[in-house]
């Protein structure tokens, strides 16, 4: 036996800590915050967690800043650190911030903040009552936090396939318990907690089936040993057929396409605002990064063989989503199905198959995570005596009322629609050019379309808010703390910002470059 | 040439009028309106003051030319410059915006909006105005072509009539679809002049010299086109601006009319011709049908109207119909006579918007059947009613004449048929505006007729007067706006690579119109 073993010499891990500088200390922000949790006593625990929170935040930024035009593979070659991944975590982390701002909010509701005082206790029941009335709040939403933004990190920037399964469920597990921690409307709070529970984890599941196929043709899990054997291997292409369908439903569950997109509305609608927010943004980005890296470094070989897929799934996902949206009442779940059409959108960045394809698709990530963080941040702002006032015909005459908050979310909407001098015209720009150079010019055709129908949805918001005269007994804005001011402010900047002088971050986004492999 | 940044000084101020205002205090309306008179006011100075300086047979393109990257990723430049055409058009905007403010003193009073807000919003849309005619970047063209719907989309749906949502929202998507299908074609472009050129760019001079590969022009054309056609609006797609125009305040009416939808024609001249040359030969005689249709259609239409600015708005459809005509056409006359009408269309229309702007606000209905017998209790209000009317129908001496007359000879030469059937238009336009005058104006007036409608207000003289002086004035010396249109015309056709038909006739036709 001993023999054995000193035949097998056990390679020092090839691991350069610096190189994932931004990953340890944002898990390991997320481990410190257990442990706060247990240790630090009920009245101090919010200020720590804070704290620890935006300074670990900020933190992993400056590291990820400090680690600018690397281009390596690290960690067993497990993780790539390279252009489209820094970008991609930049994002996610500068999103998470203000993602995390919205979190912090406890002036809006007059109870706290947005989350059950304890998951465990009855909706509507004696204990809620009184931990209610006694101010408790829950601030395990920060760990889980934490640790969900880590899987983030992890998730565009794996380069191998078991890498990505374990990042993928690190991200969803956190998300899965947030969704279900609402102090209002708990039960359609957990409703949702479990619909995306088990969908989510059918959808791993099938990821993992995915993975296995690939492994069985490869015999690799590694992106670019992937790659390999299927540029060596052109004919037999059954396994890898099924592998990449499977891999694909998994991610794209993940990004909110048609036909996995079932869950989107009754969890965006179920979910405490802030985590729909936080949801919406960073795991699109994450999970646009995956599927990215995925498509492009493993699967670029047979892209004729996907991108035929890819196209059907965009051209449905952008007209689901555009035309469900216009039946929908409830703001949260119109911002869903919105969310689902710009999905669509993005998609059309991945099937250019090409570089300006990467930096429109990121570029647009950036600009819509954005506006969508304020757009949230504003419906959770509007409000009356049951919590927010999520019904569209209670948002009639909000113009007259709070002109200012009307106006901002105005800004949202036109952003969302595609108005120029707006981020969202500029991303949309990018899209649709990677697109048409990428030979796609009939999902741009549909995507036009598509734009057009969605303008419909948001405009009537605004008919609503500005055209029609106040309802009696309506809802009222809330003033809110600084933290959702700020978020507030940072959405508006930037949405006026790339709208109007976008070239600093299309020079990011194409300097990122291609994926390494 | 200067280095002063005129064009884009011209159009900041009313922009930063426009925040001005929207900042002034809530209770501060009697100062918004005044603030919001004073910009535009400064800005038809600076018109003026432009427009004495520009040089009408300079050798560059444009003037007043100004050129600074914006989003080299995209090619895109903040580039901005003036030629005759739109040199004009700048100036009628200028000229139409104090006069709306002044006739519509009181128009925001009692909307849904606030009454700066409407100020500002006048002021915004000059802004965009000013940017849409005078960018020389495509891109930076397309931009403010969407972003000038959102003042107008909240100038109809937040100060328009009863049915306002429905006819703002309509005017939105409309607008958006044609703006969209142009954003594809537009990035269509631009793969193609990267293809072309190594570097993808929107720089206008550099897009009319490209020799696109006529099947991807005819493709390219349609979606610019469309955009277009629906802005003008042409037939079939012009369903938005009765609505739109009804719905909306007089005033709002005059620069949606008047001036945006200009912005419909003025790029087919602009961009449609000189980018797609051979697509825009190539669709001409479909184009041309289109236009004769919507003149008679327009016409006809507006003879059946029961409301007043209705009726206004379908007489548009048909003068549209006309300036189209008259720019695939393909001959300098007819398209001088197409710029020539922009201009004057968008002073009768003035005219008549706001007279029964004035009329609708004392009557209290819009309903043609419940005026009748005006002339007896507001006899001048009559009478400019009357000389408006007769301007819209191209009257000789007045203005639209000229441009129409240019317009008909210009066609004919090339098109017989087509001008025969527009001169149709002309009859029909007749029935319309005189059977209007007679309803409104003469008769008996009616006891609410008698008892609410007063005479026209020194207020609202000061806003027709310069209207119907100028009707007047380009009726008799069309010479100064021609003088300044003709050169870009002469321009555009050596681009577009077409001269005019057998000479002995068009110098005949020349003769004539002098």
């Amino acid at each position: 036996m001993n023999g054995l073993i000193a035949l097998v010499p056990i390679p020092t891990p090839n691991m350069d800590l610096g190189q994932i500088a931004p990953l340890e200390i944002v898990f390991g922000a997320a481990l410190i915050s257990v442990l706060v949790e247990a240790f630090v006593r009920r009245e101090g625990r919010r200020r720590v967690q804070l704290v620890l929170v935006f300074a670990s935040l900020i933190a992993a930024v400056a590291a990820l800043v400090g680690l600018a035009g690397t281009r390596t593979l690290t960690a067993q070659a497990s993780v790539a650190v390279d252009g489209p991944a820094l970008f991609m975590q930049g994002t996610v982390l500068l999103l998470a911030i203000v993602g995390a701002l919205l979190i912090a909010e406890r002036s809006i509701d007059p109870a706290g903040d947005a989350f059950a005082p304890r998951a465990s206790a009855l909706p509507g029941g004696r204990e809620e009552r009184e931990l209610t009335a006694a101010g408790w709040s829950q601030t395990e939403v920060w760990p889980l936090f934490l640790f969900c933004v880590g899987g983030m990190l992890l998730f565009p920037a794996s380069n191998d396939l078991l890498t990505m399964f374990v990042a993928l469920e690190v991200l969803s597990l956190p998300l899965y318990l947030l969704a279900g921690l609402a102090r209002r409307r708990r039960l359609l709070s957990q409703e949702a907690s479990l619909k995306y529970f088990l969908l989510g984890a059918f959808s791993s599941a099938f990821f993992l089936f995915g993975t296995a196929m690939l492994y069985g043709f490869a015999g690799t899990f590694s992106l670019g040993g992937i790659a390999d054997a299927l540029s060596g291997n052109a004919g037999d292409n059954g396994l890898v057929m099924l592998g990449v369908a499977l891999l694909a439903v998994g991610l794209l569950f993940k990004v909110a396409a048609v036909p996995f997109h079932q869950w989107t509305p009754d969890v965006y609608q179920g979910a405490p605002t802030p985590i729909t927010a936080f949801m919406a943004t960073c795991v699109k980005v994450a999970a646009f990064g995956a599927l990215l890296r995925v498509m492009y470094v493993a699967l670029g070989g047979v892209r004729w063989d996907w991108q035929p897929m890819l196209w059907i799934i965009a051209i449905i996902t952008m007209l689901v989503g555009v035309i469900v949206a216009i039946a929908q009442t409830d703001i949260k779940r119109m911002l869903a199905y919105s969310s689902i059409a710009h999905a669509g959108f993005i998609l059309l960045g991945v099937i250019a198959v090409s570089e300006a394809g990467i930096a429109s698709t990121m570029f647009y990530l950036a600009a819509y995570g954005f506006a969508t963080l304020g757009a949230f941040a504003v419906v959770s702002l509007v409000r009356d005596s049951s919590g927010e006032a999520t019904h569209l015909s209670q948002w009639a005459g909000l113009g007259k009322r709070s002109p200012v908050v009307a106006g901002i979310f105005t800004l949202f909407l036109l952003a969302f629609a595609g108005i120029p001098l707006t981020s969202g015209f500029t991303s949309k720009f990018a899209v649709f050019s990677a697109a048409i150079a990428g030979g796609a010019t009939p999902v741009v055709i549909v995507a036009v379309f598509a734009s057009v129908i969605s303008a419909f949805f948001y405009a009537r918001i605004i008919v609503l808010m500005f055209f029609a005269e106040p309802a009696e007994e309506g809802p009222r804005v809330v003033l809110p703390s600084a933290f959702t001011a700020l978020a507030l402010a940072i959405g508006v900047a930037v949405t006026v910002l790339l709208g109007v002088l976008p070239q600093p971050l299309l020079n990011l986004a194409q300097q990122a470059g291609i994926f390494l492999r | 040439m200067t280095t002063v940044p005129w064009l884009t000084i011209l159009a900041v101020v009313p922009l930063a009028g426009a925040l001005v205002v929207a900042l002034l205090p809530k209770g501060a309306d009697l100062l918004a309106k005044r603030v919001a008179l004073a910009f535009s006011l400064l800005v038809l100075a600076g018109t003026v003051f432009l427009a004495l300086q520009f040089s009408a047979d300079a050798t560059t393109q444009f003037q007043f030319a100004e050129q600074h990257d914006w989003i080299p990723a995209f090619g895109v430049s903040y580039a901005v410059g003036v030629d005759g055409i739109a040199l004009v058009l700048i100036a009628l905007s200028a000229v139409l915006v104090p006069i709306v403010m002044i006739a519509g003193w009181h128009e925001a009073d009692n909307a849904v909006g606030s009454v700066k807000g409407y100020f500002a919003l006048l002021l915004a849309l000059e802004a965009c105005i000013v940017w849409v005619f005078s960018a020389t970047d495509l891109f930076l063209f397309y931009v403010f072509f969407e972003v000038m719907l959102i003042p107008m989309y909240f100038l109809i749906g937040r100060y328009g009539g009863p049915r306002r949502q429905y006819a703002a929202v309509k005017f939105l998507l409309y607008s958006l679809l044609g703006g969209l299908l142009m954003l594809a074609a537009i990035i269509g472009l631009y793969v193609v002049s990267a293809q072309m050129t190594g570097t993808g760019t929107f720089d206008y001079a550099t897009l009319v010299g490209l020799d696109i590969d006529p099947g991807t022009q005819k493709l390219l054309f349609l979606g610019v086109f469309f955009a277009f056609a629906v802005k003008a609006p042409m037939v079939p797609v012009h369903t938005w601006l009765p609505d739109a125009a009804g719905e909306a305040t007089p005033g709002s009416a005059v620069l949606l009319v008047g001036v945006l939808d200009k912005v419909g024609t003025f790029g087919m001249l602009r961009y449609c011709l000189p980018i797609f040359p051979d697509a825009a030969a190539f669709y001409a005689p479909v184009i041309i049908a289109i236009a004769v249709v919507g003149i008679i259609y327009g016409a006809l239409l507006a003879i059946g109207q029961s409301d007043l600015k209705r009726l206004i708005a379908y007489t548009s459809v048909s003068h549209f119909g006309f300036i189209v005509l008259g720019i695939f056409a393909f001959t300098s006359q007819a398209q001088s006579g197409s710029a020539l009408y922009m201009v004057n269309h968008g002073f009768s229309t003035a005219a008549l918007f706001l007279i029964a702007g004035f009329l609708i606000s004392r009557r209290g209905s819009t309903l043609i059947d419940d005026f009748g017998g005006v002339a007896k209790v507001a006899p001048v209000m009559a009478g400019l009613f009357l000389i408006a009317g007769l301007s819209s129908l191209a009257l000789p001496g007045l203005s639209t004449f000229v441009s129409e007359f240019l317009v008909l000879v210009g066609t004919f030469t090339r098109y017989p048929v087509a001008a025969g059937v527009a001169t149709l238009g002309i009859i029909l336009a007749a029935v319309y505006i005189l059977w209007m005058y007679q309803r409104t104006m003469t008769g008996e007036p009616g006891d609410e007729v008698r008892s609410k409608v007063t005479e026209i207000k020194g207020r609202e003289v000061l806003a027709i007067a310069p209207v119907v002086a100028l009707i007047i004035a380009l009726g008799f010396v069309p010479q100064v706006v021609l003088n300044v249109v003709n050169p870009a015309v002469e321009r555009n056709m050596v681009t577009v690579g077409v001269t005019d038909p057998p000479p002995q006739v068009a110098v005949a036709i020349e003769g004539g119109s002098k």
